[in-house]
């Protein structure tokens, strides 16, 4: 098969059965988003964002602010159609980011390091109203096609791929954008699904691309009402469970993968505990090589 | 011997919303750390893991050198230091 663009390459990632991990009865499948063209899940939100905006852009250039991995996936995104990118990033984000963004040629605003995600929310909020006439504002955190791209791709493709036997999702939260489009395409099709957030326990931690809720801004695509169940992930678990998977599976799961793993770990667990069988599915958002930083 | 050190925004609420708190007697990383901790309990557990080592999602710059390059938790602190303390991480998304 011949692409016409590498933008038909983002979606229909493959899903693996974690047959170690699994309890008596229950299974866990994880669904590998960094088989994406940008290598990691936000391909899939800014694909779809970018192609609903794309003819209201009026020469504006496409500004957003991310901790990363939105921003690679605009950025390539943005060389593969010719559309100018800017991308308001806190101060910390990692070398490896910064450098993949830049070669795609996106122009890079940095936020003070301290003040995180919020901050850059706040400093890509400034940006557009000094100079409106210059940006179009995407802003992931309110825009509705990052669900959809979920509800219409990621929730279909777990279904076909469990051939309709998923009982729990269970996915990590940063903008939302996937638990909510994922679970409401599931829901659809089964309401019987259970749909169940991975938080990072703290406020300051070490799991990149999730979002502590409590203590950040909340996107307004996010509403709290349609999840059924949230996990508290401590980081370390995550850290450590990223690392079993990568020496023990091989997959080169990054740490917000590894946050999931635990998650759906611990509800194969509670099930087989209660003698219950499921199909648990989760998903891994990027790879590992995305925090490995040159010495 | 006063040195800075600089509060990234989710401690902020343990340090009563200060980006920035003055400490006394800090000749070391650690010594600003355990006065920290004293004029703002609940800080250490969210710096430093069960045996007292620098958590690794955390990272602590004195001025702009990473003290993991220095001396760790021993790096020595000069009045008018400025110590910062980092996510390792930028944040969801």
């Amino acid at each position: 098969m011949i692409l016409d663009s590498l933008t038909q390459a983002v979606g229909n990632t493959p899903m693996v059965r974690l047959r170690s991990l699994e309890p008596p009865g229950v299974e866990i499948h994880a669904k590998l988003e960094w088989f994406n063209p940008g290598g990691s899940v936000k391909d899939r939100a800014a694909l779809r964002m970018v192609q609903e905006a794309v003819s209201t852009l009026r020469g504006r250039t496409l500004l957003d602010s991310t901790s990363g991995n939105t921003g690679i996936a605009y950025a390539w995104i943005g060389a593969a159609l010719h559309i100018p990118v800017a991308l308001v990033m806190p101060g910390n984000v990692s070398e490896a980011r910064k450098r993949i963004a830049r070669h795609f040629g996106a122009r890079i605003i940095f936020s003070d390091a301290l003040e995180q995600s919020d901050g850059a929310i706040r400093l890509a909020r400034k940006l557009v109203e000094d100079e409106p006439e210059k940006w179009f504002y995407i802003d992931q955190y309110s825009n509705e096609a990052n669900p959809r791209a979920h509800e219409l791709g990621t929730a279909r493709e777990i279904w076909d791929q469990t051939e309709g036997r998923v009982t729990h999702a269970v996915i990590g939260i940063g903008t939302g954008g996937t638990i909510m489009g994922t679970g409401r395409g599931l829901k659809a099709r089964n309401r019987a699904v259970k749909v169940i957030a991975v938080e990072p326990a703290e406020a300051l931690h070490g799991l990149e691309g999730l979002k502590h809720m409590p203590s950040s801004i909340v996107p307004r695509i996010y509403k709290e009402s349609e999840i059924d169940r949230k996990l508290s992930i401590a980081t370390d678990l995550g850290w450590d469970m990223a690392e079993r998977l990568i020496s023990d599976e091989g997959l080169l799961a990054g740490h917000s993968a590894g946050a999931a793993a635990v998650g759906a770990l611990q509800v194969a667990h509670e099930l087989a505990g209660r003698g219950e069988r499921g199909v648990v599915v989760t998903l891994f958002p990027d790879r590992a090589d995305r925090y490995i930083s040159p010495p | 011997m006063p040195v800075t050190v600089k509060i990234p925004a989710p401690l902020r609420p343990l340090t009563a919303n200060q980006g920035e708190v003055a400490v006394e007697n800090a000749a070391t990383v650690q010594a600003a750390l355990e006065e920290l901790a004293r004029k703002y309990p609940g800080i250490k557990d969210k710096l430093l893991d069960d045996k007292g080592a620098l958590r690794r999602y955390v990272n602590l710059f004195r001025n702009d050198e990473d003290v993991r390059h220095a001396k760790g938790l021993g790096t020595e602190l000069r009045e008018g230091d400025r110590l910062t303390i980092v996510p390792a991480i930028a944040g969801g998304c």
